[in-house]
């Protein structure tokens, strides 16, 4: 950190002998910092034992020197190797194409009944063609079996996992987005700005979320929104409700670096607010972001998930995670019979969400100054 | 402090206005129209309902208008009803929100006071125990199976309980709160509920044991690092009393002040995991009348909600004044 704020101050003096000087002044003097950090270079070897490593070298041989991390980088990674790439090579099903072999299908079903004081039951195998293969088992032709409808469920998975990351990156983006933008200006302009925008915030924090996008998605009904990108209308509702969060972050870290030197020095200077909020004041709350980032996207996941479950979100043909798992609330024997339908889909969101979790813990203590270890 | 308190309840009826302006936009947006379903059951029977007692019946539960102005107008309406201490009555049930509300409170409270009760239980000592032996295995152990814990969805976690204790092992009932046709009362009945609710409390409980252990965790850490620590173990104290009667307190502070933020949230039922296990608690309510276009019911559901966050984050805040000396409130 200390480090950072040694940057910032050599950009300033950069910045201010353009700003002050000529073309030709600020022609010459560019070589300036160039002179002044050869002279630090020669300054530096003090001890020949003493190895000086950006702040951000430190920050990433920290997180690798954690398994955890590493194994939440893995898991995440793979992840998004098998969801993005995997469909580019496993051709053999598309998402919605489902497997049209005839299939005889034999169910059992059963009678009792009761005549002169005896109980019967009779026991009835039933004959079903079906015109496509449903509930296959795992075999060389359907790595993971097929579901009901005889889509295939590991090109399913992929599809699926495409949906839920790229939903929940998106999510990610356009809370923190404008969670940065909100948070800096209340921090940075105080007063009545802030006191209105906290308030903002105090309202939305307290809207119900699950009951709110119930409602929206009901509303996305009515307005006729089609299975594949009715999930995108709701995760924009999803983060026009949760950039408070953010926010608040943002805002508190800013109240804090205001009063610092620095920032004495750009008032000086002479910038604009958006220049000292956006290059001077963000930059230092970023390793909080970066924290809180990957540590929402995981928790996006199971946003989309839920709301894929509850039918809210991706509907079916169309692959989610979640909508995978609803295949449950159609038919109750799924669970035990055929639990290869739902279970992988519950297993894929559980290993990103624990990787976005381990990543984000990792990253915590990387950047955690105090953490000496 | 009572300036402090009568500010922030100003503000919170402040908040509890600007979240029942839009929900009541976005409720009054719904298409689910339950009168329109109401005219098709009426329809069934052969004979057509004539429009005057269509609007008559949008009238009488005040949907008349859907336009903007009308919208505005409604909400004024029922703000004006709610100063009454009416929040309507609902459509489905018949029945004033309120009583609706309350009765069936308890089902979700009682499953999330136990719940809430094995979570501190639980995650109290593994928090403390990973924090006393940081970095070894038994703290990246307790971590991960934390970690898996949150990162479970509750529907999928609790269809997978459903699947082995309830289908396979025949251990717990599939869905309910009482055996169908069950004629038990007293402690049969009891008994009947408790069995009813220990696959929904543990799927609880095992989901949200992280966020309590890793606030254990990182406190306990901080606090062992301190300097009063080390002077107590200079002075020889037992390592057992060094961390329960000096390190463990400290970290109590954090851990009051959640809870007490928690309190309110346990009246709120859960929403997916109620439904998982067809429970008859308030969230499982909420969501069917959500389906039916319920509105004052939904109204009234989310504002009770609003009102539980309010109350919920006010105490946290006071409390935090209580536990710890330091802090002064103005």
């Amino acid at each position: 950190m200390e480090e950072n704020k040694n940057l910032e101050s050599v950009s300033l003096e950069k910045d201010a002998q353009v700003i002050n000087g000529t073309k030709d002044q600020a022609l010459q003097e560019k070589e300036v910092p160039q002179v002044n950090s050869q002279a630090n270079n020669d300054e530096e070897p003090l001890d020949k034992n003493i190895k000086l490593m950006s702040p951000t070298r430190m920050v990433v041989r920290r997180f690798f020197r954690s398994k955890l991390s590493i194994i939440g980088l893995v898991m995440v990674i793979s992840l998004f190797l098998f969801s993005f790439f995997g469909p580019l090579f496993y051709t053999r099903w598309g998402e919605t194409t489902p497997d049209s072999s005839p299939l005889t299908e034999y169910g059992t079903s059963q009678f009792t009944y009761t005549k002169n004081g005896q109980t019967f039951v009779i026991k009835q195998t039933v004959e079903k063609e079906m015109s496509y293969n449903s509930y296959a088992p795992i075999s060389g032709d359907h790595l993971l079996g097929t579901d009901q409808q005889g889509y295939d469920i590991f090109t399913r998975l992929m599809y699926g996992g495409r949906i839920s990351l790229t939903v929940s990156f998106l999510a990610v983006f356009v809370i923190t987005a404008l969670g940065v933008v909100m948070g800096g200006i209340a921090g940075y302009f105080g007063g009545w700005v802030d006191n209105l925008i906290m308030r903002i915030c105090d309202v939305l924090m307290c809207l119900p979320g699950i009951p709110i996008l119930l409602i929206i998605g009901l509303i996305l009904d009515s307005a006729g929104v089609g299975g594949s990108e009715r999930i995108y209308w709701l995760m924009i509702y999803l983060t026009l409700f949760s950039w408070p969060g953010t926010a608040r972050l943002v805002r508190g870290q800013i109240l804090s670096l205001r009063e610092q030197e620095y920032m004495v020095a750009a008032e000086a200077m002479g910038y604009s607010a958006p220049r000292k909020i956006f290059k001077h004041l963000v930059p230092n709350v970023m390793p909080q972001l970066i924290v809180q980032m990957s540590l929402s996207l995981g928790s996006m996941i199971l946003y989309e998930a839920t709301l894929s479950y509850l039918n809210l979100g991706v509907r079916a043909p169309f692959a989610a995670w979640g909508t995978m798992i609803n295949i449950i609330s159609t038919d109750p024997n799924v669970i035990t019979d055929h639990f290869l339908a739902w279970g992988p889909a519950g297993i894929c969101i559980v290993i990103a969400v624990l990787g976005f979790n381990f990543v984000g813990d990792g990253l915590r203590d990387a950047l955690d100054p105090k953490m000496r270890r | 402090m009572v300036k402090y308190i009568a500010k922030r309840l100003g503000l919170s009826v402040l908040i509890l206005l600007g979240v029942s302006l839009i929900i009541y936009v976005l409720i009054r947006l719904m298409p689910v129209d339950f009168i329109e379903n109401k005219i098709l059951a009426m329809n069934q029977g052969g004979a057509t309902v004539p429009q005057d007692t269509v609007d008559a019946l949008y009238a009488t539960y005040g949907l008349e208008d859907g336009s903007f102005l009308g919208i505005i107008k409604g909400y004024f309406n029922w703000l004006l009803n709610i100063c009454r201490f009416d929040f309507g009555t609902s459509f489905k049930y018949g029945l004033p929100v309120t009583d609706v509300i309350v009765s069936k409170m308890g089902v979700s409270f009682a499953v999330a006071l136990i719940a809430t009760i094995f979570e501190f239980m639980i995650a109290i000592p593994l928090g403390i125990t990973a924090s006393t032996h940081q970095y070894s295995f038994r703290d990246y152990l307790v971590t991960v199976l934390v970690m898996i814990g949150i990162s479970l969805p509750s529907f999928f976690f609790g269809q997978v309980l459903k699947g082995i204790f309830s289908y396979g092992l025949g251990w717990f009932p599939i869905s309910g709160m009482v055996e169908a046709g069950s004629s038990s009362t007293g402690i049969a009945l009891l008994i009947e509920y408790i069995h009813h609710m220990i696959l929904p409390i543990l799927t609880i409980v095992i989901l949200s044991i992280g966020p309590r252990m890793r606030m254990t965790r990182t406190n306990m850490l901080e606090v062992l690092n301190s300097d009063y620590i080390r002077t107590a173990r200079a002075k020889g104290l037992k390592e057992s009393k060094v961390i329960n009667k000096h390190a463990f307190r400290n970290t109590l502070i954090p851990l009051v002040t959640t809870l007490a933020g928690l309190l309110p949230s346990l009246f709120s039922g859960a929403i997916i995991t109620e439904q998982v296990f067809g429970l008859d608690g308030i969230g499982n309510v909420a969501l069917q009348a959500m389906n039916a276009g319920d509105i004052p019911f939904i109204m009234g559901y989310n504002m009770f909600l609003a009102l539980l966050s309010v109350i919920g984050v006010l105490l946290s805040d006071l409390m935090y004044a209580v536990v710890d000396p330091r802090v002064k409130l103005e």
